[in-house]
């Protein structure tokens, strides 16, 4: 019901257009520096525990760079960067929802005849929608990045070596894969948030609980919809 | 005139509101007054179209407003303004965007035309200088104004205020009053304000309806308050010893 809402006709297309920008700001700039450094050290992680791994010296070691690639590809920069922002924008949309509920400002939009849900969700989800794919391919390079400096500081892989499996018969499918996902993600975060935060009821206290409902929720659709996505789109 | 036919409203097994009737004048400021929990809030809200009503009519000048579907419902409320208890403005905007943002949502207006209202309506509430601070920078008693301010930027015919003075201190209370009046008179709108605060009622209290348990128990004029025999009126109003004293007085003169 509340998604039926949602979708319906903007009141005044310009002031939607506006709100677009201003949450492509809130909920996808200002996400930026969260997903680089944790990409960062991902990535680089991940680079000293696959070479942790590659026992047999027989294996080449530009397979350190391919698995670093393919991880952040495959899950990370979409899945886990979904989860990271499932907890800092799930919550900051549920919080701001249910504070304008609870202190009667949805209510004052309301009575001046204003479709609400449309005016305070929609934007979200189009932003959302928009911007956390270009998230995912700042944390795929991130990360890359990360692996990188780790093979440059450490004697772990050389550098060639790790741009060498980087680029080593890459399938530009999974960074497509990666986007689809994090498209479907970025629809569950902002709705489901969206959804407690606006049917928030009493005080600050129950706005808290929303929030954390929100995140929860967000949290398990996202791995449920993985799983679902990757049957769907891999096999 | 807003007019209220046998109106009832439930949230689960609790009746709220029951089958009340009142007539809401023109030009006039209407005093719905109650306990806290006597369901004035609900009545409120339950006229501006925030909760569905299970029974009755709410006409808007012969309008019937429950009945309308959005579109025509829509068209109502740009002709509403409404202050509410925390003034409910915009926490992400300036005092100026708050009050241009029906001009914004609902006019063709230029800037400079939208800027020039929300001067005239600032100035209006004695605001000055403070366009661009935010709510969470302003006193109580300004957000109120800031809220009214808002509530007229459109040229409302029905404006309705619910607790306007909660959480002021009386003399600010007392300007609250005083501008609801003022701008009932100037815009001649049916106003509807909620109360319970009895200064209010006996400044600016053109009609007063009493709310009891969700029933409508009385009605009459600031003055007739005084005389009435109603007794949950008179355990609402005179529940102070000031106000037993005037009471006490008021009978002797008669």
């Amino acid at each position: 019901m509340l998604l039926g809402k949602v979708f319906s006709k903007p009141e005044k297309t310009k002031m939607y257009y506006r709100k677009i920008i201003s949450e492509i700001n809130s909920l996808g700039i200002n996400s930026m520096w969260i997903v680089v450094i944790i990409s960062l050290f991902v990535g680089a992680v991940i680079t000293i525990q696959t070479d942790y791994n590659i026992e047999n010296p027989l294996l080449p070691r530009y397979l350190i760079g391919v698995s670093v690639r393919d991880m952040l590809f495959l899950e990370f920069s979409s899945t886990m960067v979904a989860l990271i922002l499932a907890g800092k924008v799930g919550s900051s949309i549920s919080s701001e929802l249910g504070t304008m509920r609870i202190t009667e400002q949805i209510d004052a939009l309301e009575i001046m005849g204003i479709n609400s849900a449309s005016y305070l969700i929609l934007p979200k989800i189009i932003a959302a929608m928009f911007f956390f794919p270009f998230l995912t391919t700042l944390s795929a390079l991130v990360g890359i990045s990360g692996g990188y400096l780790v093979a440059l500081l450490t004697n772990i892989t050389t550098p060639q070596e790790y741009i060498f499996g980087i680029q080593y018969v890459f399938y530009p499918f999974y960074y497509t894969y990666s986007l689809k996902k994090m498209i479907v993600f970025a629809f569950i975060i902002t709705s489901v948030s969206a959804y407690h935060g606006y049917y928030a009821e009493g005080s600050s206290l129950e706005v808290g609980k929303s929030s954390t409902r929100a995140v929860v929720q967000s949290c398990i659709f996202i791995l449920m919809f993985n799983l679902i996505l990757t049957k769907l789109i891999l096999q | 005139m807003i007019e209220v036919r046998n109106i009832s409203k439930s949230f689960g097994d609790v009746k709220v509101l029951d089958d009340i009737s009142v007539t809401f004048e023109k030009g006039m400021t209407n005093l719905v007054i109650g306990k806290s929990g006597s369901g004035k809030t609900v009545l409120l809200k339950s006229i501006v179209g925030l909760h569905e009503v299970d029974e009755g009519e709410i006409l808007y000048d012969n309008r019937a407003f429950n009945k309308m579907n959005f579109k025509e419902k829509k068209e109502i409320r740009k002709e509403i303004g409404m202050l509410f208890q925390g003034a409910a403005l915009f926490d992400s905007l300036t005092v100026e965007e708050n009050v241009r943002y029906p001009l914004d949502m609902f006019t063709d207006q230029s800037y400079e035309e939208k800027r020039e209202r929300v001067d005239f309506c600032l100035k209006r509430v004695n605001i000055e200088n403070s366009n661009k601070l935010f709510p969470s920078e302003l006193s109580g008693g300004m957000r109120k104004r800031v809220g009214i301010a808002r509530a007229i930027s459109l040229n409302p015919r029905y404006l309705f205020c619910d607790e306007p003075n909660s959480g002021l201190d009386p003399q600010t209370a007392i300007l609250i009053d005083a501008l609801i009046k003022e701008i009932t008179l100037e815009y001649d709108t049916t106003t509807i304000v909620n109360t319970h605060d009895m200064n209010s009622v006996m400044e600016i209290g053109d009609k007063v309806v009493f709310i009891y348990e969700g029933i409508k128990c009385w009605e009459g004029s600031k003055n007739d308050i005084l005389t009435s025999t109603n007794k949950y009126l008179n355990d609402f109003v005179f529940a102070n010893n000031l106000a037993k004293q005037i009471k006490i007085k008021a009978n002797e003169t008669n």
